[in-house]
């Protein structure tokens, strides 16, 4: 008879990694996996969350394929993922520039860094009002210039654009606290034989100090893809997606069919976030990959 | 997203039993959901319930208070899963997807036993479906044109009574730097308002409830000639420009400070006018002019209503609350405190110029009596719809495109 203390202690190594990885996983199933396939279940169906579901097939894709709107907002999402990746570079020269040792430098650095304190909604507040075509910030001074004014956030044109500066300002300073934080780590002696070796400036950046913020790099291109993907409360607070939908994205696309007050397309919201996931799961898996690479060299 | 509203229900639903928790547990329970987080609207609700356990002493009210806008979700949540007894809901077409799933429960009873189909006549339709009654409405207010008495005096406009009249007005503002009239369709419905009066003008109330319950293409001849005269107005530079960057209450200070001459709005929009300095003087109201003398005027005009939850524990008190609801002692002191129009037609209408002057418009309405776009067509029509009339408004020329986008909206909702 095996008794349950021998079981234990013959296969103690095989089972202990699991029985601390069952809280997470049991959690990550739960409020993760299966939100995904009940998702993807929901996509099937034609229920606006309160009636009998009925099954339609594809047909919620079909659809998708000759809504405009999907479209739209499907062109912003790659301006997001594009223009947002400026945050970058951006954080970069902003570090750099603050990496230095004056008087009062701290206060600097956490007057660049103030917008990732405040809440986003704030920041679409601000810039909502820095836009206003009667009494913004924006227009005074193009008016002032003698150009003519415009209402960014009215004007199909230019309101993902607005959206997307207005995502940047906090955007620039998180990438900006993470290359900080690299560049404080960044070997000395490194940069003193490369100065024995005449490189300064742009070579010295290049050469030296970027291959040394790489895992900065990283974190930072992780973050800002992901942000750029569920950019959404900055176009609710901004524009609620308009003019005539002309700023949404996937996600406020999503929220908009099946959660807002004209909504309720439950199937056919599932179906935008099923897309929606399908485009992170390519980004995520390249990631993954890349992990798993770099994990298996060591 | 669907786990942040998950959560806030369950912390709405903990709050509840909180709420539940903290009453004595004497008698009969009654338990009311409610949007009404406006001030004077809470105020109304709040004398209304008192004056309801003052009559009814064994019965203890619990009041819950939504946010206005949450409350639009949360109550597809609530009504499922964590009834109340009581609603607030809208009229009209609003409700319908509530009773398709029978969320509301018929109230035929109580309208029968009060001899409701007399007193609430005006609102009868709007909550009739299936040949049921399904609410008790309470509330409405009218819409129409608000517009600067001062400044129509001193430039010699009169009231605009016809389209050409209305026209010329403009003109004459624009002559003096004044631009005709005020908007923000930042959120669009403020579109569908004009959009619901023009075709109501030019086509009447029949047509325009078939438009909205899905009769008739967008793509109609009739539709056309709405938007034709749309575009006149257009055309002639009568709306605030950049309107599509600012809310309807970013668009009140032009008319504050006489740089807009007119809005069209619902009622609500004297208290903020009030508030930023307009007193009885300088501020007035008008009937949207008529357009087509033959056909005769109908208005929008939106109702309020209270809800017996399908779900709910405590019918009968319920059904008490909703016959005290209807009475016409009860709806005059309410509408009183928040500024607008009782249903019941042996109330009394408030002393207020405006409020007197959309009870006599409504009364001698033949037309009939709309509830807004967005509450007479389904909710993914309504919301096709506005978004289409914001952007005709900034770009006219696309109109063929925005019909045609209607009309496939419309083929798939009404199906």
């Amino acid at each position: 008879m095996l008794s349950a203390s021998r079981v234990w202690k013959e296969n103690k190594l095989r089972i202990a990694p699991w029985l601390f990885l069952a809280p997470g996983i049991a959690m990550f199933s739960l409020y993760i996996l299966l939100p995904v396939f009940q998702s993807i279940s929901i996509s099937l169906f034609d229920w606006d969350g309160l009636g009998e579901k009925k099954f339609i097939g594809l047909a919620n894709y079909a659809e998708l394929l000759h809504d405009d709107a999907f479209f739209t907002s499907l062109k912003n999402n790659v301006a997001w993922l594009v223009l947002y990746l400026l945050a970058i570079p951006a954080g970069l020269f902003v570090a750099l520039f603050l990496n230095q040792t004056t008087r009062g430098i701290r206060i600097y650095k956490s007057m660049f860094f103030f917008p990732l304190v405040i809440s986003q909604v704030v920041v679409g507040l601000i810039f909502s009002w820095f836009y206003d075509p009667h009494f913004g910030l924006l227009n005074t001074i193009l008016g002032g210039v003698g150009l003519p004014t415009i209402a960014v956030l009215a004007d199909e044109r230019f309101v993902t654009y607005g959206v997307i500066v207005a995502g940047l300002w906090p955007q620039i300073a998180y990438c900006m606290i993470l290359y900080l934080t690299g560049l404080n780590a960044v070997n000395s002696e490194q940069i003193e034989a490369a100065r024995l070796d005449n490189a300064h400036g742009w070579r010295m950046l290049w050469f030296i100090i970027l291959p040394q913020l790489k895992p900065a790099t990283f974190i930072a291109i992780v973050v800002t893809v992901i942000g750029a993907l569920r950019s959404f409360d900055l176009i609710s607070v901004m524009t609620g997606g308009g003019p005539w939908g002309a700023s949404r994205v996937l996600a406020y696309y999503m929220y908009e069919q099946a959660f807002s007050e004209y909504g309720f397309r439950m199937g056919y919201g599932a179906a935008i976030a099923v897309v929606l996931f399908a485009i992170m799961l390519v980004y995520i898996s390249a990631f993954l990959f890349k992990m798993y690479r770099e994990e298996k060299g060591r | 997203m669907f786990n942040a509203v998950k959560l806030g229900l369950r912390l709405t639903s903990a709050l509840a039993v909180v709420a539940a928790l903290a009453m004595p547990a004497t008698g009969k329970e009654l338990v009311i959901n409610s949007d009404s987080s406006f001030p004077a609207i809470k105020a109304a609700f709040e004398q209304a319930i008192a004056g309801f356990e003052a009559e009814n002493p064994d019965i203890n009210v619990t009041f819950n208070v939504f946010d206005n806008e949450a409350y639009k979700s949360a109550i597809r949540n609530f009504l499922s899963a964590d009834a109340p007894d009581i609603a607030t809901w809208f009229a009209g077409n609003r409700m319908l997807p509530y009773v398709d799933a029978k969320l509301f429960a018929p109230i035929d009873d109580v309208w029968a036993a009060n001899n409701m189909s007399d007193t609430l006549k005006s609102a009868e339709s709007s909550v009739t479906f299936y040949d049921k009654k399904w609410a008790i409405p309470y509330t409405y207010y009218q819409w129409g044109v608000y517009y600067r008495k001062d400044i129509f005096a001193k430039l010699g406009i009169a009231v605009p009574t016809n389209w050409e009249e209305f026209k010329q007005a403009g003109e004459t503002l624009k002559a003096n730097n004044i631009v005709p009239m005020a908007i923000g369709t930042k959120f669009p419905w403020t579109a569908a308002g004009v959009f619901d009066y023009l075709n109501l003008r030019t086509n009447g109330y029949d047509f325009h409830m078939a438009l909205t319950r899905g009769e008739i293409p967008w793509t109609d001849a009739r539709v056309r000639k709405t938007m034709a005269h749309w575009q006149e107005l257009l055309d002639a530079n009568f709306f605030l420009e950049n309107h599509a960057a600012n809310s309807w209450q970013e668009a009140l200070p032009p008319l504050v400070n006489g740089k807009a001459g007119m809005y069209l709005m619902g009622n609500f929009i004297v208290e903020p006018l009030r508030e930023a300095g307009l007193t009885d003087e300088t501020l007035g109201f008008f009937q949207f002019p008529v357009i087509d003398p033959a056909i005769p005027t109908a208005e929008d005009a939106p109702a309020n209503t209270i809800h017996l939850a399908a779900k709910a524990t405590n019918v009968e008190e319920a059904k008490k609350f909703l016959a005290y609801f209807a009475r016409a002692d009860v709806q005059s002191a309410m509408n009183e405190k928040m500024s607008q129009l009782p249903v019941n037609s042996k109330s009394t209408v408030a002393n207020d110029p405006f409020l007197q002057a959309g009870f006599k418009m409504l009364s001698n309405t033949d037309g009939g009596l709309a509830q807004f776009f967005d509450r007479d067509a389904p909710a993914e029509m309504a919301k096709a719809g506005m978004e289409g009339f914001q952007e005709f408004m900034v770009k006219p020329d696309r109109l063929d495109a925005i019909l045609d986008r209607l009309e496939t909206v419309r083929q798939r909702v009404y199906k």
